[in-house]
């Protein structure tokens, strides 16, 4: 068969590439620009070479922050992708309960990341709070502005609030989309809910769940509004996350050159991990 | 750079554009290899992936900017050093990857 050669599909793809060079690489670039060179201010900028680099690699601040923004990461993975596949395996498929879930759980994604950050602020205070008062009053000290682990388990409880929905949403559209006969020949095959699950359910999800530990890890990693609210990065530095730390050396002290060569060390890694999920997660599907 | 006032808030230097058009270069070079000898198809590689050519390009921009990032960190300049490995890594990757 002759394949017909067509090459003005292209031009299709014309609009994407401008606001994708506009929105995307043209700032990136500008990044990469500031990262080798020293300013202060006015548009005046001298060469510094690979220094800011050496700087924020070699510095303490930097590991540290990485560290925490690493182990945030990780226990917000661990706790909502399964606490999600779980509620998203419990939900109703039919009936007038379906919308009564989907909305409920669709409510937390529909609020601002600063209003998160300030309900859960007024929520968790030790003094007129209502979870910090019954915290304490548990007989539990609590006080998230004081305390390094309850500043911790704060942050983590609000993002598990805010997104957990978006794995169970995702799941349970993942869910919905399998045929009922792969149900029906378990069924005759006698198979236990825990076979259903794992021979039927987990391979179907594999792709949304891909899309949802993409999408977790990346807002996870980038967390800054809802933890800027919260905490503003203390008590100390406990809750400086990568991108708070950015935002100090950026703007708090306007030095251009080092936040550039960490944004670029930053978004590497992100690049990186996406990469790394989506090829481990895609390796089976080429064959 | 400065005369051209409509790219000075972009702060452009001769070594930053020359870096994104090698990159640039890179991508035109990679669609006349595939043009003259075309092969550019998914193939197994040593890592268990399925990789097509911009697949190895990808990893090899990738990885080298890990391999420089790691001398920064852990030696420092001059950057010869992470030059070649960068350059030995690359061809590895697009010869058994």
């Amino acid at each position: 068969m002759n394949k017909t050669v067509n090459q003005k599909a292209w031009f299709f793809v014309l609009p994407v590439v401008l606001l994708v060079a506009f929105n995307a690489i043209i700032p990136l670039m500008t990044v990469v620009n500031f990262s080798v060179q020293e300013t202060f201010g006015d548009n005046m900028f001298f060469w510094a070479g690979v220094r800011w680099f050496e700087q924020v690699l070699q510095s303490e601040r930097f590991h540290a922050a990485l560290g925490r923004q690493i182990l945030f990461t990780a226990i917000v993975l661990l706790i909502e992708i399964p606490l999600g596949l779980a509620i998203a395996l419990t939900m109703p498929r039919k009936g007038p309960w379906v919308s009564v879930c989907l909305v409920l759980m669709a409510l937390p994604l529909l609020i601002p990341w600063n209003v998160v950050g300030a309900m859960w602020n007024i929520f968790a205070l030790p003094d007129i709070g209502l979870l910090g008062r019954l915290i304490n009053g548990l007989g539990i000290e609590y006080n998230y502005t004081r305390q390094i682990f309850s500043a911790w388990f704060t942050m983590v409880l609000m993002d598990v609030w805010h997104w957990t929905s978006l794995v169970v949403l995702l799941c349970y559209a993942g869910l919905v989309s399998i045929p009922d006969a792969y149900y029906q020949a378990a069924k005759v095959d006698g198979a236990r809910p825990w076979a259903v699950f794992r021979y039927i359910q987990l391979p179907k999800l594999k792709y949304v769940l891909t899309i949802a530990i993409l999408l977790r890890f990346m807002d996870s990693f980038m967390i800054y509004t809802e933890a800027v609210v919260l905490t503003g990065g203390g008590p100390g530095n406990a809750t400086t996350f990568l991108s708070i730390d950015l935002q100090k050396i950026a703007l708090g002290q306007f030095d251009l050159g080092p936040a550039g060569a960490m944004s670029i060390i930053y978004f590497l890694i992100i690049l990186f991990f996406s990469w790394l999920f989506y090829t481990l997660m895609m390796k089976d599907e080429a064959r | 750079m400065e005369n051209a006032a409509f790219l000075s808030w972009m702060a452009w230097t001769w070594p930053t554009a020359a870096f994104f058009l090698f990159i640039f270069l890179c991508l035109v070079g990679m669609s006349v290899w595939e043009y003259y000898s075309p092969g550019g198809t998914p193939r197994h590689g040593i890592l268990g992936l399925d990789t097509t050519r911009g697949d190895r390009l990808f990893i090899s921009l990738l990885g080298s900017a890990f391999i420089f990032l790691a001398w920064l960190g852990l030696v420092g300049t001059p950057l010869w050093g992470p030059l070649a490995i960068a350059l030995v890594y690359a061809f590895a990757v697009f010869k058994w990857v």
